[in-house]
């Protein structure tokens, strides 16, 4: 059993006292001190602003062209926060418990608790900063409700939250490049860490532009890159997102803790053919007002609007009356994939079903009508009324969902479709967010801590500007204040050189092999067999298969690969090898969490592991742990485990029924 | 919606690095379904183009779906190509029918050197920002959110002018390569909130100083800016700029 050093005392306490009792650096030290941060989304960005702010030497890498553009940008829904400023019962404790239980008892809880005290504190350094949340006639801040909670704590910034709240993020960390504190290297990407008896103690970048690697030394290292949805090629994430700096650091000796929980959101816009680069999200919102089905005949191949009511299967209405549409994503998604399965889906690929306003539309327009004391309007005036209320809501997906498929939704139900989104699993962290190599930390997406087996919306904003603004300039000043008398090591050092050499080889192996096949055809074959087999639904056979045509894909891809252009230049598609070469050996290792976790939880869901009605089945008994796996060699893993304990929350089954 | 399949000729700019002089070649894409999209049209090209032994050709994108600012083509006289409020991630190619010849072109401005093909080096705006985009609150010294009520009217128009993407298309629409939209979307978003009350002067001189610096040109008011931009951002946001800077250069205290 491996220690996650959370501290003593009652749950509430925990914080506070850690917070109390954890050892400061001198503002003459912090001078003295360099931290390096990878990734510049919401942690990343967040974590190097504070830091610079306390005065330390922060140097700050991204792979894309300015800091502003990472991923975090495209956050839709919105932020939580236990404000209470709706006056209805939200409290720390609530948002604790609901994140707890959303992620299927699978998440520690002194972190989740941490993460609700701050998440206050959070909408209240945004507002400062200027982040221009919606707003209520009366000038205060407005909110909504998101799924698996009973209150309004979700904050917005129309459908652009996560723009916003990155934007804000971005000024403060600029501000800090003005002032001298940061370094910012745009167009760099990690591809090692330097570790020193024992400590990691720097990293080897490689100059996107001229191809040229680096050495940087710092006293300490955050990775904030991040989640590997990608790993199945086809996600919501950008084209960039990957696992390399995360897996280089596993590499490294930092365990890789439960790869196999990887979220599914029900609602994308579906595969359109075999040219798909990436999927696009519709807000989980559209849920409140759209009811989802598919015809009651097989293979029915009319038109959506020449399907008669009775006709129609709203199967999650059917499965679930009392959640019906607003089940958890990970229910949601299941019974989407069932219907398909089963020869019932829709469209050209048949791997759709639909999303239906018709009713919402109607449903609005009647109430309109009568507010206008239109007691006889007739079905087309109260239509336009219901498609003006449907605009208001959700005009801005609409029309994205317009651009992206042609059809108008507001005429035509919507096709959507399961797509991966975002990724609970990540490297393992302490309570202060250390993975197990020491100074080496782990913020956001790319840390497993804090949404167990299934993350609600609106919280991986929260979680990623929590750990950045507030939980690492406490936690990694812990561990510096023990290193101001380490002087700057040069990056002549052999332990850099050594680094340095491996990356330089292994880029030259990758560009030597000139084989037939390129980088995306090995992605999207490495895709299709992890979504087939540790997708939506998993079984022990079908993963011991996946890890076969793994092994095989990666043999292939180290002798057949074709990269085009040089070392010494601009060349996304060496960049991208070494990207989807770390996402095959991840993929290998996601099979095999999922092998060995014999039970179903959030979203993982093995098929042999479910009730008699085909939901997800627990086994609390010799599972709950979080599973952390160090690499030991190729193809070979060590399973190291964390008791779950839970001194508050009381697991139970969940039901929607 | 029906959907076709459609053979284009592509005229590309290609330029090895920054130093190099470029020239555009000549692509036949063939079987190019209406569901994609330009980039994934892209795709398909480069991906002929490795097998074939040649140099695929390097552009710039992340997020493909029209919210991270990286995609950046200048596409047949647009940026962005020929739909309104939108980026090129997002352009579909039923946009074009069988046949079309496309040009396409990297962001052309001083400001924003070409790094190779069709990437631009847009780090200009990131050092504008720098200059005084931003309000000067460290973590922690925030007092509660609603502490600080702010008119709906107010935030709404904060909200449509922090809209902005940074692509730099309004740069590339303008014929003097001004960058005066950006700057303006980024004073308007900070002077419409009280929060930015206290660095009101400074921000705008600082930012236009900046500007001027990094070799954008000046703006004439033909609103090509505006007609391109993808957030749809306003241009009564230069009209406030104006008005800030005039305003914080007759009260300046140095």
């Amino acid at each position: 059993m491996i220690d996650a050093k959370i501290p003593s005392g009652q749950l509430e306490d925990k914080w506070t006292e850690y917070k109390g009792h954890c050892k400061l650096v001198n503002p003459a030290n912090k001078r003295k001190i360099e931290v390096i941060i990878v990734g510049t989304g919401l942690a990343g960005a967040s974590a190097a602003a504070s830091l610079g702010e306390l005065g330390y030497k922060v140097k700050a890498f991204c792979f894309q062209d300015s800091p502003r553009r990472a991923h975090s940008i495209a956050a839709q829904g919105g932020i939580n926060a236990a404000k209470n400023y709706q006056n209805d019962g939200d409290s720390v404790f609530r948002l604790f418990y609901d994140t707890i239980k959303g992620g299927d008892y699978r998440a520690r809880e002194g972190n989740v608790h941490r993460l609700a005290e701050v998440s206050a504190n959070i909408i209240d350094q945004c507002v400062a900063q200027g982040v221009p949340f919606a707003r209520e006639y009366g000038g205060l801040l407005s909110n909504r409700s998101f799924g698996g909670t009973q209150v309004q704590r979700t904050f917005y910034a129309a459908g652009q939250t996560g723009q916003q709240l990155l934007i804000g993020a971005y000024q403060a960390l600029e501000r800090q490049i003005a002032l001298g504190n940061v370094k910012m290297y745009s167009r760099h990407e990690m591809l090692d860490v330097v570790k020193i008896d024992g400590k990691a103690r720097g990293i080897i970048a490689r100059n996107l532009v001229n191809g040229e690697l680096e050495r940087h030394f710092g006293h300490a290292v955050l990775l904030c890159t991040g989640g590997y949805g990608n790993v199945f090629y086809l996600s919501t994430n950008a084209m960039g997102s990957n696992v390399t700096a995360a897996w280089k650091a596993h590499k490294a000796g930092a365990y890789f803790a439960n790869p196999c929980y990887t979220q599914i959101h029900p609602t994308c816009i579906p595969v359109s053919g075999d040219h798909q680069s990436k999927l696009t999200l519709m807000s989980e919102s559209l849920r409140n007002d759209g009811r989802i089905w598919v015809p009651k005949a097989k293979g029915d191949n009319r038109k959506a609007s020449e399907i008669p009511e009775e006709e129609r299967d709203y199967y999650l209405e059917r499965r679930y009356p009392a959640f019906g549409n607003l089940v958890p994503r990970d229910v949601a998604s299941r019974a989407a994939k069932e219907r398909c399965d089963e020869g019932y889906g829709v469209g050209s690929s048949k791997q759709a079903v639909y999303l239906d306003f018709a009713a919402a539309i109607e449903r609005y327009g009647k109430i309109e009508a009568g507010k206008h004391g239109a007691d006889h309007a007739s079905a087309e005036d109260i239509r336009k009324l219901g498609v003006d209320v449907v605009k208001e809501k959700y005009g801005n997906l609409f029309d994205m969902y317009e651009k992206i498929t042609g059809e108008n939704p507001y005429e035509v139900p919507m096709r959507i479709y399961p797509a991966v989104h975002y990724t609970m699993g990540g490297l393992w962290v302490d309570y202060e967010l250390m993975t197990n190599v020491k100074g080496l930390y782990a913020l956001g997406e790319a840390n497993f801590s804090d949404h167990g087996a299934n993350r609600l919306g609106a919280s991986a904003l929260m979680q990623g500007l929590a750990d950045g603004y507030f939980v690492a300039p406490y936690t990694v000043g812990n561990y510096l204040a023990d290193e101001i008398s380490v002087k700057a090591i040069p990056t002549d050092h052999p332990a850099f050189i050594e680094a340095e050499k491996a990356v330089s080889d292994r880029i030259n192996t990758l560009l030597s092999i000139q084989g037939k096949t390129t980088v995306e055809t090995f992605h999207k074959r490495l895709g299709k067999i992890i979504w087939n087999k540790c997708g939506m639904a998993r079984n022990a056979e079908g993963l011991r298969e996946a890890i076969r045509d793994i092994q095989e894909l990666k043999a292939a891809f180290w002798s057949d690969v074709r990269i085009p252009g040089g070392v010494n230049e601009f060349n996304p598609e060496l960049d991208k090898a070494g990207r989807v070469a770390d996402f095959i050996e991840l993929g290998e290792l996601m099979c095999i969490d999922a092998l060995n976790r014999n039970e179903s939880c959030g979203g993982h869901f093995r098929e042999e592991y479910q009730t008699p009605d085909g939901e997800a089945l627990r086994d609390d008994a010799n599972y709950m742990y979080v599973a952390a796996w160090e690499f030991k060699q190729e193809h070979e893993w060590e399973l190291h485990k964390e008791e779950l304990v839970y001194d508050v929350i009381k697991p139970s089954q969940r039901n929607y029924k | 919606m029906e959907h076709y399949n459609m053979n284009l000729t592509l005229k590309v700019w290609r330029q090895k690095n920054k130093d190099s002089k470029g020239n555009f070649e000549t692509y036949k894409v063939a079987g190019i379904s209406s569901e994609m999209s330009f980039l994934e049209m892209f795709d398909v090209l480069n991906e002929r183009l490795i097998t074939e032994g040649q140099e695929p050709i390097a552009f710039d994108h992340d997020c493909r779906e029209g919210i991270c600012g990286m995609c950046s083509m200048y596409i047949d006289g647009k940026p962005h190509g020929p739909w309104q409020q939108n980026t090129t991630c997002q352009l579909h190619m039923r946009a074009f029918k069988d046949g079309d010849t496309i040009t396409v072109e990297p962001w052309r401005a001083t400001a924003f050197p070409v790094i190779k093909d069709l990437v631009t080096d847009r780090s200009a705006f990131d050092r504008i920002i720098q200059a005084g985009g931003f309000i000067s609150v460290n973590t922690g010294n925030a007092v509660d959110a609603n502490a600080l009520p702010i008119e709906k009217r107010k935030a709404d128009d904060a909200f449509a002018a922090a809209a902005c993407i940074g692509c730099g298309a309004c740069v590339a629409a303008c014929k003097n390569s001004s960058a005066l939209l950006f700057v303006g979307a980024k004073v308007s978003h900070l002077a419409l909130l009280p929060q930015g009350g206290p660095e009101r002067k400074t921000r705008v001189l600082d930012m236009i100083t900046q500007m001027d610096k990094e070799g954008f040109g000046a703006c004439t008011s033909t609103g090509a800016c505006e007609a391109t931009c993808p957030k749809g951002i306003s241009i009564t946001n230069i009209a406030r700029l104006n008005q800030e800077y005039l305003v914080a250069s007759l009260t300046a205290s140095e």
